[in-house]
C-alpha cells in the first residue's frame, strides 16, 4: 500500500505531461487563423504575437523541465521514505550548501526570464517605441460599451481627429484593418471598463472609462479574426462579440470609401453624384 | 495551587493548576456559543467555514454546469428558481453566481478557515499560552463573521445579486445603472467585507500580541513551529493590508450612495443614463483593491504553508529541512508581497515603465516558494514515512504548489500575460494554488489536529477515499482549464460557445463539470467523517502522532487553561529520530534534556550532504 500511495503521486504528472503533448493535436492550443486544419493552426497572425508564442514556448520548456525534476525528486523521496518505513529516519536539520544552490539557480532563472522578455513589453506598450507609421495615421477609434463595439474611421484621406468629425464613418463590431503594416487604433469605453482582445492576433488591452489608450498591432495575413471582450463588463460579458477584417491595404481603401457612400447615401442622390465631391 | 494527580481527567487537572480561574462551570452558551475559549473559537470558526465551503462549492457547481450544459434546464433548483426562463440560468445570476463564488470561498472558507480556525486553535496551544491576549476581541472576531454572513445572505435577495465579480471594479461596481438590479446587492456586499474586515483585524492584532508577548518560557521565537510562523507573518500583513480595503470599501460606497466621485471619470454615459460629472479615476480602485488582495493571496497561503511544513516533519519522523531559511523564505514572500499587486493591472492600461518593476518584484517572488518547496521534499527525503491520510494531503499540496507556482511564472511574464489575463489559464492558476494548495493543507490540518480538538480520531479509510476522490475530482477539473486558458477562452462568460473560436471546447468542460460533481460529493464524505468521529471515533491520548510541539503535551481536548503542567520549552520542534531519543523518535520540546551535561543544540546544518 506505501508503494501505491508514492505511485498515486507519481501518476498524475505523467497524466498531465501527456495532456499537454496531445493538446495541440487535439486543437486544445491557441486559436489561429483560418479554418482549423490549414498549416497555420494555432499561429499567430502578427509578429508581436509571434514573439509572444515564443516566449510562452520557452517559458514551457523551462517550467515543464522544473515539473518533470522537482516531481521525479518528488517521486525518488516518496518510494524511498516506502522502502524505509520502519528505520530510524535521517537525522538532518538541512544542509547549507543545497539551500544555497537552490537559492542561486533558480534566481539566475528567474532574471534571464524578466530580462528576457522586456523588449516584447517595450514593443507592445511603450508608446516611444510604436512603429511610426503606425503612430501617425492611427486607423480608428474603438469604443467600447454596454455590449458591442462601435468604431469610427477618419473620411477616406483624413487623419482621425479626437473628437468626432462630421465625416467620420462608423459601425458597429466590424473592425476593417490593412495588412502587411503597423495599425494604431485608439481604445476608449464609453461606460464601465471593457476588454480589446483579439485571440488569434494575441491582442489585449483594458478599455478604461475617461482614458483613450493606443493599441498597436500588424496583421500579416488577411483574413477574419475574433473581437471579444476580457474584462467583466455586466451580464451582457460574452455578448460583446465583434471580428476584425484584415485586407491588403487598395481593398480597406474601397471598404472605406463604399462605407461612406452607404452612410452619404440618402435615397434621393445618385451614388456616383455624392462620390465625386472628393476625387 | 494543589498538587497534581495524574489519574485524574484532563479537565479536573487543569482546573486544578488553575485553581480560581476555572472553578466554576461555564452555562451552555458561554461554554459553546458566546465562548472566549480560543479552542472553542477555533472550532466555531471550523465548522461554519466548513458549512460555508459546501455553500462555496454549490454556486461553484451551478458555474459549472452552466459551462457543460449551456442554456439547459438547471436540475434540482432550475424550476424552482428560474419558472420563467423554464428552469435556466439567466445571464446575470451567471454573473452572481461567479461573484458570489469567489467572496464566499475567500472572505468565508479560505482566510477564516486557516487564520481563524487554525490560529485561534494552535496559536495559544503550540507557544505555550492558556489563552490569546485578548478572549474577548477573540470571541468578537468569530460574531463579527455572522453579520458578514448576513449580508452577503441578504445580497442574494435584494435585486440581482452583486454583480461585479468579487473584485467588484468601478464602474460596472461603481454606478447602478452598469447592472440593473443588483443596486442594493452591491451595497450589501460591501458592506459584507466591510464586516469580514473588522473580524480578520481583531484576529490579526490578537494573534501579534499573544505571539509577541505570551510565549512560554524557553519558546524563543526560532523554536517556534513553522504553523505559528506562518500565523505570525499572516497576522502582520492582515493588520497592514485591511485598512487599505476597508478604506476602498468605503470609498465606494460614497460613490455609490452619497454622490462621491473618488472611482467616477466624468461624461460617462452608462446605459443611457446622463453623462456623469466627476474627476476620478477607475484605476484607483484597482490599486487599492490590490494592494489588499494581493497580500490576501499570501494570508490564504503562508499559514498552509506552516502547518504543513509541521505535518511533514510530523510524519517523516525527521527535522524540518531547513528550518531558517524556510521561515526567511516565508518573511520575503510577506515582504515582496506588498510590491507586485501590480501584477493583476498589467492590461490595464497603468503605466508601462510600472508594469517592469512590477514583473521583476512579481519574478522574485517565485523564488522563495521555490525555495519552500525544495526543503519540503527535502524534509521528505530520507524519512520513516507513515502514509496515512495527514501525510497523503500534504504531498498533495507539494505537488498542486508546484503547478500553480510554475503556472505563475507566464502570468508574471508580462507579454504572455497580455494574452493570458482574464483567460481560464489565470482560473487553473489561482486554484491550483487556493485548492490544490491551501485546501489540501486544511484537509490534511483537519485529520491532524482533530484529536486535539474533540479527544478523537478519524477514520482513516474515509479520511483516504475523501482524499482520493478529491485529489481526482480536483485535477480533473482545474488541469484541462490550463488548455482552456490556451486556447483563449475568457473567464466570466456565460456562454463562451457563442464565440466561434471557442465552440469546440463544450466537450472538454463537459467533462470538466463532471470531475467537479465528484470532487462536490467527495466533500460529503469528509463531513460524515468528521461529524461521526466527533462523537464515535476511537478515543486517543495526549499525543496520538508522537509529535514534538507544544500542543501535544496538552490533554486531549486541552481543558480550560490548556495546560495542566506549565510547560517550559528546552528544544526546537522537529527533534525527530534524534540520536538524543532513545528509544523512540521523537523529542517533545517540553522533555527536559537527559542530563544538564548534555549539550542539547541541534547539530549545524552538514555541508557535505
Amino acid at each position: 500500500m506505501r508503494y501505491f500511495w508514492a505511485a498515486f503521486f507519481m501518476f498524475w504528472p505523467i497524466v498531465a505531461i501527456v495532456i499537454f503533448t496531445i493538446s495541440p493535436a487535439m486543437n486544445w492550443w491557441f486559436p489561429g487563423a483560418g479554418d482549423p486544419d490549414s498549416l497555420t493552426k494555432g499561429q499567430s497572425m502578427t509578429p508581436l504575437g509571434v514573439d509572444i508564442d515564443n516566449l510562452f514556448y520557452l517559458i514551457l520548456i523551462i517550467t515543464s523541465v522544473v515539473f518533470v525534476l522537482t516531481h521525479i525528486a518528488l517521486g525518488y523521496v516518496l518510494f524511498r521514505g516506502a522502502r524505509d518505513e520502519g528505520k530510524k529516519a535521517l537525522f538532518s536539520h538541512g544542509s547549507h550548501a543545497l539551500e544555497v544552490m537552490w537559492t542561486i539557480v533558480p534566481t539566475g532563472i528567474l532574471i534571464f526570464i524578466s530580462l528576457y522578455q522586456l523588449d516584447v513589453w517595450r514593443k507592445f506598450r511603450v508608446m516611444s517605441s510604436f512603429p511610426e507609421a503606425a503612430v501617425e495615421a492611427p486607423v480608428a477609434e474603438v469604443t467600447a460599451r454596454q455590449f458591442e463595439w462601435r468604431i469610427r474611421y477618419p473620411a477616406p484621406g483624413k487623419k482621425l481627429q479626437l473628437k468626432p468629425q462630421p465625416d467620420d464613418l462608423y459601425t458597429v463590431n466590424d473592425l476593417h484593418v490593412p495588412t502587411n503594416r503597423p495599425v494604431m487604433i485608439q481604445l476608449r469605453s464609453e461606460d464601465v471598463q471593457h476588454s480589446f482582445f483579439a485571440p488569434q492576433l494575441r491582442v489585449k488591452q483594458d478599455a478604461l472609462p475617461g482614458q483613450v489608450i493606443p493599441v498597436w498591432f500588424e496583421v500579416t495575413q488577411a483574413g477574419h479574426y475574433q473581437l471579444t471582450c476580457a474584462e467583466l463588463c455586466g451580464w451582457g460579458h460574452y455578448k460583446m462579440k465583434a471580428r476584425i477584417v484584415a485586407e491588403p491595404q487598395t481593398q480597406f481603401g474601397k471598404y472605406l470609401h463604399d462605407l461612406r457612400n452607404e452612410q452619404n447615401d440618402d435615397g434621393v442622390q445618385d451614388k456616383k453624384s455624392g462620390d465625386a465631391d472628393d476625387e | 495551587m494543589s498538587t497534581i494527580n495524574p489519574a485524574s481527567t484532563p479537565n479536573a487537572l487543569a482546573h486544578a493548576v488553575h485553581g480560581e480561574a476555572a472553578h466554576h462551570e461555564l452555562s451552555f452558551v458561554r461554554k459553546y456559543i458566546f465562548s472566549t475559549d480560543h479552542k472553542m473559537i477555533g472550532i466555531q470558526f471550523l465548522i461554519t467555514t466548513l458549512l460555508m465551503l459546501m455553500v462555496g462549492g454549490a454556486l461553484a457547481l451551478a458555474v459549472r454546469w452552466q459551462l457543460a450544459y449551456p442554456w439547459k434546464t438547471m436540475p434540482i433548483v432550475g424550476e424552482l428558481l428560474f419558472a420563467q426562463q423554464g428552469g435556466q440560468i439567466t445571464p446575470e445570476f451567471y454573473t452572481m453566481l461567479f461573484t458570489m463564488h469567489a467572496t464566499v470561498m475567500i472572505f468565508l472558507v479560505v482566510i477564516p478557515v486557516l487564520a481563524g480556525a487554525y490560529g485561534n486553535f494552535c496559536i495559544p496551544l503550540m507557544i505555550g499560552a492558556d489563552d490569546m491576549a485578548f478572549p474577548t476581541l477573540n470571541m468578537l472576531s468569530y460574531w463579527f463573521m455572522w453579520p458578514a454572513i448576513a449580508c452577503f445572505g441578504t445580497s442574494f435577495f435584494v435585486g440581482g445579486g452583486p454583480a461585479s465579480g468579487w473584485t467588484s471594479y468601478p464602474l460596472l461596481a461603481d454606478l447602478y445603472e452598469a447592472a440593473p438590479g443588483s443596486g442594493w446587492a452591491q451595497n450589501f456586499w460591501l458592506l459584507g467585507v466591510t464586516f469580514i474586515g473588522f473580524s480578520s483585524m481583531m484576529g490579526s492584532i490578537n494573534y501579534l500580541t499573544t505571539i509577541i508577548n505570551m510565549r512560554a518560557p524557553g519558546m524563543t521565537l526560532f523554536r517556534m513551529p513553522m504553523t505559528i510562523w506562518g500565523m505570525f507573518i499572516t497576522a502582520i500583513l492582515q493588520a497592514f493590508a485591511l485598512p487599505v480595503l476597508t478604506a476602498a470599501g468605503f470609498m465606494q460606497v460614497g460613490d455609490r450612495l452619497f454622490g462621491t466621485v473618488f472611482f467616477i471619470p466624468s461624461g460617462v454615459v452608462v446605459n443611457n443614463a446622463a453623462p456623469t460629472i466627476g474627476g476620478g479615476q477607475p484605476l484607483l480602485w484597482q490599486h487599492l483593491f490590490w494592494f489588499y488582495s494581493h497580500p490576501a493571496v499570501y494570508i490564504m497561503l503562508l499559514p498552509a504553508m506552516g502547518m504543513v511544513s509541521d505535518m511533514l516533519a510530523t510524519m517523516c519522523r525527521k527535522p524540518l529541512f531547513g528550518y531558517k531559511p524556510m521561515v526567511y523564505a516565508m518573511a520575503a514572500i510577506a515582504g515582496l508581497g506588498f510590491i507586485v499587486w501590480g501584477h493583476h493591472m498589467f492590461t490595464s492600461g497603468m503605466n508601462p515603465a510600472l508594469g517592469m518593476t512590477f514583473m521583476i518584484s512579481t519574478m522574485m517572488i517565485a523564488l522563495p516558494s521555490a525555495i519552500k518547496t525544495f526543503n519540503w521534499i527535502g524534509t521528505i527525503w530520507g524519512g520513516n514515512i507513515r502514509f496515512n491520510t495527514v501525510f497523503l494531503n500534504c504531498v498533495a499540496f507539494v505537488s498542486m504548489f508546484i503547478v500553480g507556482g510554475l503556472s505563475g511564472i507566464f502570468m508574471a511574464a508580462v507579454p504572455t500575460d497580455i494574452y493570458f489575463h482574464d483567460t481560464y489559464f489565470i482560473v487553473a492558476h489561482f486554484h491550483y494554488v487556493l485548492f490544490g494548495a491551501t485546501l489540501f493543507g486544511v484537509f490534511g490540518a483537519i485529520v491532524y489536529w482533530f484529536p486535539k480538538m474533540f479527544g478523537r480520531m478519524m477514520n482513516e479509510k474515509l479520511g483516504k477515499l475523501h482524499f482520493v476522490l478529491t485529489f481526482i475530482g480536483f485535477n480533473g477539473t482545474f488541469f484541462p482549464m490550463h488548455m482552456l486558458g490556451i486556447a483563449g477562452m475568457p473567464r466570466r462568460y456565460a456562454d463562451p460557445y457563442l464565440h466561434p473560436y471557442l465552440e469546440h471546447l463544450q466537450p472538454m468542460n463537459l467533462i470538466m463539470t463532471w470531475f467537479a460533481i465528484l470532487m462536490g460529493v467527495a466533500q460529503f464524505v469528509l463531513l460524515a467523517n468528521f461529524a461521526y468521529s466527533m462523537f464515535l471515533g476511537p478515543k486517543c491520548g495526549r499525543n496520538p502522532w508522537d509529535a514534538n510541539s507544544l500542543e501535544w503535551s496538552a490533554p486531549s481536548p486541552p481543558g480550560h487553561g490548556n495546560f495542566d503542567i506549565p510547560p517550559v520549552i528546552y528544544r526546537g520542534p522537529y527533534e525527530f529520530s534524534s540520536p538524543l531519543s532513545g528509544d523512540k523518535d521523537f523529542l517533545m520540546q517540553t522533555e527536559p534534556p537527559v542530563t544538564d551535561n548534555v549539550n542539547d543544540t541541534p547539530p549545524e546544518p552538514d555541508d557535505t550532504a
